[in-house]
């Protein structure tokens, strides 16, 4: 399929589900026991669009991600289901997974410096995913590494296609893993805290690089981040995750419009809103950490950390579901995972959504 | 890249014209006077006087010091005191000899320890690992001499797989030299082979526990491939330290090993000549020795720009 014809295809069947994550759940052998890092996350992606995944370190995100295409270590129990189109990838043979990697689903990380391999040019990265999904000689995989380089907006591109990475900014190094990233061109990219190691400037730059992607070829992306900024700035929906649990799912207008769940407004109050904080009101945190948890009890993992936290939230968890406070008209995509959400939502700034 | 040869290149000769200071001056600090070594009964002073003179041990040390560069440089090593036979061509019948066995021991050694490291890193706590791990304790252990009195004994003299000593030039019986060198290069070998399976092994954990090989892994690449293209090759360097420095032991362990196996290289030459304190001979085997770690040094730092482009050197644009 061109990359014209899958843009057409991507605006017509905007709501398909391209990824479906169904019950995932994933527990980790260590020398020091089981750690249960994801727990029972569902979570569809349809055709172009962008959600965003966001939590503390340690909430599960990466692991989630990791485990979409089978990148997690052997010491990783998997269970659940992720569909890519309607092929089961829970448990998949790896000649079946290593086809999906970087074919149907691509990752951008975190590092650019450490994610690259230092010792090869990043013409020869680029082009190996090309020599291995589509085929192509060496020769052709680099002319077409040529390509991709100018297609994320990498000046002389043509030269930098024999560069090491240490001779790129972190910027562009970035741009280097997202051009090998959307090679073959994805249906999933997955973004794991894409601009985290980067300073503000650059940051705008890959986020804009990654909405050109989802306009220009109707990828999907996952952004996995911890920076409601980048959430703001480029989402469509959003995933809260805590503990290893979907706390809240929303549209991301309704989402930092009206937090229901304590821990996303906990999220939003920490962070600072323009005017409203300057220089007066402290930002406020949310006191202690994220647990470590061994096994997922019947209970909400939040409640320690919770003002409004009573019997009710240790006794049984929350299911994830469509909010009803009060007289408000319920918001039929907004899930939050709370036995007492936020009863008056919070209203925030545009600033934060434009 | 020219530039930075030719810097190189520089330091190499002045290390090596200091190297020849210190064996020269080094060769006459040891006690002991080859005149008195050579005269054998008659230790009259007129003929030891007679024999310094011959030698031109009765001239200043500067003097002996350029006469002795200036033969040098022509690839005279003057002649053998204890012997008479020209040091140059002691040289050119035990050169090969040493050169082969340490050759060979390297190549085996790092094809062996590279392997196995590579295995056990991969196959991390399944049974290859702890054989390649316990293999590796025995190699760094057991020392060479035992090692091969043990091969010469089961191997040699109970099967009668291999000669137990003696030597074929290559040049004579390609078949027959193979023949005699195999095993005292696998024994020499396995020192080093177990030192490079340990660093390697290490260094490979690492690679493969490293960001970017998750992105190879991500990339859908073959198991195969992430292992050889983005995780070994990131190794090497360790590779490649670990060859060069381990090459003085190597050298000494040659020595030892030519005396087990009767093998006439370099080794024999040296406790002789030490012995004897034949001066020619002895400046001769340490210069080249000195030498030989000289090019390897170079050739190492070589190796590192080609291995990892980030070891690319002042003076190169990136």
């Amino acid at each position: 399929m061109t990359t014209v014809e899958r843009a057409a295809a991507a605006s017509s069947a905007v709501g398909t589900p391209v990824l479906e994550v169904r019950d995932l759940s994933v527990t980790f052998t260590t020398e020091g026991g089981t750690v249960s890092a994801v727990d029972r996350v569902s979570l569809d992606l349809a055709s172009g669009e962008i959600v965003g995944m966001v939590g503390e370190s340690g909430c599960g995100k990466s692991v989630t991600a990791m485990s979409i295409a089978g990148l997690l270590p052997d010491s990783a129990r998997i269970s659940g289901s992720v569909r890519l189109e309607g092929t089961e990838l829970v448990g998949a043979r790896e000649s079946v997974l290593r086809r999906v990697r970087g074919k149907e689903i691509a990752y951008i990380f975190q590092e650019p410096m450490t994610s690259l391999n230092p010792v090869l040019t990043v013409g020869r990265q680029i082009g190996e995913v090309l020599q291995v999904h589509e085929r192509m000689s060496r020769r052709a995989a680099r002319a077409r590494a040529v390509e991709l380089l100018s297609l994320v907006g990498i000046p002389s591109a043509a030269k930098r296609v024999d560069n090491y990475p240490h001779q790129l900014s972190g910027g562009m190094r970035q741009r280097v893993m997202i051009a090998m990233a959307v090679a073959c061109g994805p249906k999933v990219l997955v973004a794991d805290e894409p601009t985290t190691a980067l300073d503000v400037t650059v940051q705008a730059g890959i986020l804009q690089v990654l909405r050109d992607l989802r306009d220009r070829l109707g990828t999907t992306i996952l952004v996995i981040t911890h920076d409601l900024g980048v959430i703001a700035d480029i989402a469509d929906r959003v995933v809260v995750m805590y503990a290893g649990r979907v706390v809240e799912r929303a549209q991301v207008t309704d989402l930092f419009a009206h937090p229901y769940h304590r821990y996303t407004a906990g999220l939003l109050a920490a962070s600072p809103t323009p005017g409203k904080h300057a220089g007066t009101e402290r930002l406020q945190e949310i006191p202690g950490l994220v647990p470590v948890l061994s096994t997922q009890p019947d209970a909400c993992t939040f409640a320690d950390r919770c003002p409004a936290a009573d019997e009710q939230c240790l006794d049984s968890a929350p299911p994830l579901e469509v909010v009803r406070t009060g007289s408000a008209v319920p918001v039929t995509d907004h899930l939050a995972a709370c036995w007492h959400p936020c009863p008056t939502p919070r209203t925030q700034p545009q600033e934060t959504t434009a | 890249m020219a530039r930075y040869l030719v810097t190189r290149a520089w330091h190499s000769a002045l290390t090596l014209l200091l190297s020849t200071v210190v064996v020269f001056l080094g060769v006459r600090a040891l006690p002991g006077d080859p005149a008195l070594a050579l005269a054998g009964e008659d230790r009259s002073p007129e003929a030891l006087e007679a024999i310094r003179h011959h030698y031109g041990l009765d001239q200043p040390l500067p003097l002996q010091f350029a006469q002795y560069v200036e033969r040098i440089v022509q690839g005279d090593f003057g002649v053998s005191i204890r012997t008479g036979i020209p040091v140059s061509s002691m040289l050119t019948t035990a050169l090969p000899v040493t050169v082969e066995l340490s050759v060979l021991a390297i190549l085996l050694a790092t094809a062996l320890g590279v392997g196995a490291g590579v295995l056990a890193a991969v196959r991390r706590g399944r049974p290859a690992e702890w054989l390649a791990n316990g293999l590796a304790l025995v190699g760094l252990s057991v020392p060479h001499f035992w090692l091969g009195l043990l091969a010469i004994l089961y191997l040699s003299v109970a099967a009668g797989l291999f000669p137990a000593s003696g030597f074929v030039p290559l040049l004579q019986d390609p078949v027959g030299n193979l023949h005699h060198i195999v095993l005292p290069a696998v024994i020499l070998g396995t020192g080093l082979a177990a030192i490079i399976m340990r660093q390697t092994r290490s260094a490979m954990l690492d690679a493969l526990s490293s960001d970017h090989v998750r992105t190879a892994k991500a990339k859908g690449l073959r198991p195969r491939a992430v292992i050889t293209r983005h995780a070994l090759r990131n190794s090497l360097i360790v590779v490649v330290t670990i060859v060069g420095l381990q090459l003085g032991g190597l050298i000494s362990g040659a020595v030892v090993t030519e005396q087990i196996f009767g093998l006439p290289g370099f080794g024999k030459m040296t406790i002789d000549a030490v012995f004897q304190r034949d001066y020619p001979v002895i400046q001769a085997v340490v210069l080249l020795t000195a030498t030989a770690y000289i090019v390897i040094n170079f050739l190492v730092d070589l190796l590192y720009s080609v291995i990892d482009p980030r070891i690319r050197v002042t003076g190169d644009p990136a």
